[in-house]
């Protein structure tokens, strides 16, 4: 009696060996280009980092299903890995965390950590968080009002999930069924304040019942997991049936930012473990399984990677500043 | 030309822009199937339909956020503001996020979008009906401000509104609304964003003014000519940011004595900017102090009719305050 074989789980999701593969090098280069800006920071040449480092699977994996040049996306100041899979290069993120004139995010008028890039359909991100869940949503609104294929997807964390404009999205999302994707990157602390102090109910992704849309809650450190709910929310959202709320439950591996020391208000033993739950090691360690990943391929990815990151540092070192007569422009259109 | 009051106008305004580009929109409160609480968008859903006339939930910040977002693809939508009083849910949006877009972008991203504002006192609307509150965002660099005092200005700043790259805060005195008639010219009619205009040419003394109070103005003009024999200039300002200041000089450099009135306090109110011009720029045209006439140091406009009455500006309190002025 034949047996049916069960495709292995990436088949599945339609993803190749060479899909698999480009979600790795995505998380390996965010990794780099992060742990680069920390050492820059500390040698004086960045002012201040807010890092991405454990959320890069739920980042890369949510974001691989969007459609770069026609899907948009409004990410949050952790966004590395997001940015980067959608399209900013390592030497644009290198570029804007030193504020140099022609970093493409904002001529080096905001911190570091405010991404966006009007060539990349990457929304312009301020400090108050939360503000760009409404972009989105608005962006998926156009998109719905000129009947064109657009899924919007917006990231945050559970903190800004509290914020009165998160329910106000989603819950126009829903009314209209907007084509958005809202992706909580939960990694259970709003700088300081635990989960159990920030959410009641423990669950961001429960809320969405309330909305009239789906919410699922997927392991960060599983890639093939976040990868799962995106193309799912993607394919919903093109399908008309509207927005998902996916709560990915990953780990802050830094402290909140270059300004704040996370051994304060966290164990000892809990900083210790969470590199057992950084996602780089855990999906190197699924695809060795698999063969797709072997000690040479790994030895050779890491050193285009780092190749990479010293070529992005040296070109984004040796560009200009910006020319102070040039800050008074772009209040309004008119005046350049 | 036909006659329609404010209201009238900015109506069709939004129905002819609307018609014009399919890339604008028109979303808020109600604005919908009823056609909004005034009325302002009615029969408009259903000439264009619900995605271009949307009616949202109750929740200011959305209808700012989700009409940036808009903007950010391309749209040009209008969000209504029920009143200006319920503006301040959508702050953050507005001050945060709308007014410096394209100055954090470096110039990349743009907002062309308006939000439209019912604002001010005289229709017992109480504390959080009737504010005027023009100068949150006269002060918010990034934002223009409008503020239209006439049916032909109304449908003629909308439409230029409209058509702006950069987001437009939309001031409609509400007691405006209905208050009189006048003529529109047909067709395609656009007035410029930040040009004043005379509204009454005198040689005595310039009274500045913009929405409900040009008709108060002007009222008080002809007293003053009658009663006393003095020729008072009104100027209507239209727009408040970016300020007309040649219209502002010049007017002051002709009469030599400036009263500048809003219905808003006056602490720390529009009329600060413009006395401020004056005062550095047109020192020395001065024939007199540069006199304020403002609304009251108090939250809101009360409800009682006499507590109302005594808080709004009207022809009577500027007639008094330009006789004061006129008799330097």
């Amino acid at each position: 009696m034949a047996t049916t074989e069960r495709k292995p789980r990436h088949a599945e999701l339609g993803l190749t060996h060479d899909d698999l593969l480009a979600m790795y090098r995505h998380m390996l280069l965010a990794r780099g280009v992060d742990e680069r800006m920390w050492l820059m920071q500390r040698a004086g040449k960045i002012a201040f980092i807010i890092s991405g480092q454990g959320h890069e699977g739920a980042q890369v994996a949510t974001t691989y299903p969007l459609r770069p040049g026609q899907d948009w996306l409004a990410p949050y100041y952790r966004s590395i890995a997001q940015t980067m899979t959608f399209g900013m290069t390592a030497e644009d993120i290198i570029t804007a965390h030193l504020a140099k004139g022609d970093d493409v995010s904002s001529g080096g008028r905001q911190m570091p950590g405010h991404y966006g890039a009007a060539r990349y359909n990457i929304v312009s991100l301020s400090s108050p968080v939360a503000t760009q869940v409404l972009h989105a949503v608005g962006i998926a609104m156009g998109a719905w009002v000129k009947g064109d294929d657009l899924v919007a997807l917006t990231s945050f964390g559970e903190g800004s999930a509290n914020q009165g404009e998160v329910h106000e999205a989603m819950n126009f999302a829903g009314v209209h069924r907007l084509p958005v994707i809202f992706v909580c990157e939960n990694n259970g602390y709003a700088i300081s304040v635990p989960l159990e102090k920030q959410v009641a109910g423990k669950s961001v992704a429960a809320r969405a019942a309330g909305y009239g849309f789906p919410g699922v809650t997927v392991d960060g450190g599983d890639v093939l997991a976040c990868y799962a709910a995106a193309k799912d929310a993607h394919e919903r959202a093109r399908r008309g049936e509207g927005p998902t709320l996916i709560e990915a439950r990953v780990v802050r591996m830094t402290s909140h930012s270059s300004d704040d020391d996370q051994r304060r208000y966290r164990d000892p033993a809990e900083v210790e473990a969470l590199k057992e739950h950084d996602p780089i090691g855990i999906f190197a360690g699924q695809l060795r399984e698999m063969g797709v990943l072997t000690d040479e391929s790994e030895e050779q990815l890491r050193g285009e990677i780092k190749a990479e990151v010293n070529e992005a540092s040296r070109r984004a070192e040796a560009r200009p500043d910006p020319d102070p007569a040039t800050a008074h422009l772009h209040v309004y259109a008119e005046e350049g | 030309m036909a006659d329609l009051n404010i209201l009238e106008a900015i109506r069709l305004g939004m129905d002819e822009e609307l018609e014009r580009d399919p890339t604008v929109m028109v979303l808020g409160e109600d604005v919908g199937k009823k056609g909004g609480v005034f009325g302002a968008t009615d029969g408009l859903f259903a000439k264009y339909g619900e995605k271009r006339v949307l009616d949202t939930p109750l929740t200011e910040g959305m209808i700012a956020g989700a009409a940036m977002g808009a903007a950010l693809y391309g749209l040009r939508p209008i969000a209504e503001m029920q009143f200006a009083d319920f503006v301040y849910p959508a702050f953050n949006q507005i001050v945060s996020e709308i007014s410096r877009v394209r100055y954090r972008s470096n110039g990349t991203f743009g907002l062309p979008m308006v939000i439209r504002m019912p604002y001010g006192g005289g229709v017992h609307g109480a504390l959080y009906h009737s504010q005027s509150n023009e100068a949150y965002f006269t002060s918010t660099v990034g934002l223009k401000v409008v503020a239209p005092g006439t049916p032909a200005d109304a449908k003629g700043l909308l439409k230029a509104s409209v058509r702006d790259p950069d987001p437009v805060m939309f001031f409609e005195h509400k007691k405006t609304y209905r208050l009189f008639k006048a003529e529109v010219p047909d067709g395609d009619h656009v007035v410029p964003i930040g040009q004043a205009e005379v509204a009454r040419p005198g040689k005595d003394l310039s009274i500045f003014c913009y929405g409900y109070m040009r008709f108060c103005a002007l009222e008080a003009a002809e007293t003053l000519a009658r009663e006393d024999g003095v020729e008072a200039e009104v100027v209507d300002l239209r727009t408040l940011r970016p300020l007309d200041t040649a219209a502002v000089l010049g007017s002051v450099e002709k009469t030599g004595k400036a009263l500048v009135v809003h219905e808003a306090n006056r602490f720390g109110g529009f009329g600060a900017e413009v006395a401020a011009l004056i005062a550095q720029e047109g020192f020395e045209h001065l024939d007199g102090p540069v006199m304020r006439l403002a609304g009251p140091e108090v939250p809101a406009v009360p409800f009682h009719h006499v507590l109302e009455e005594w808080f709004m500006i009207d022809p009577a309190k500027i007639v008094a305050a330009a006789r004061e002025l006129a008799a330097y």
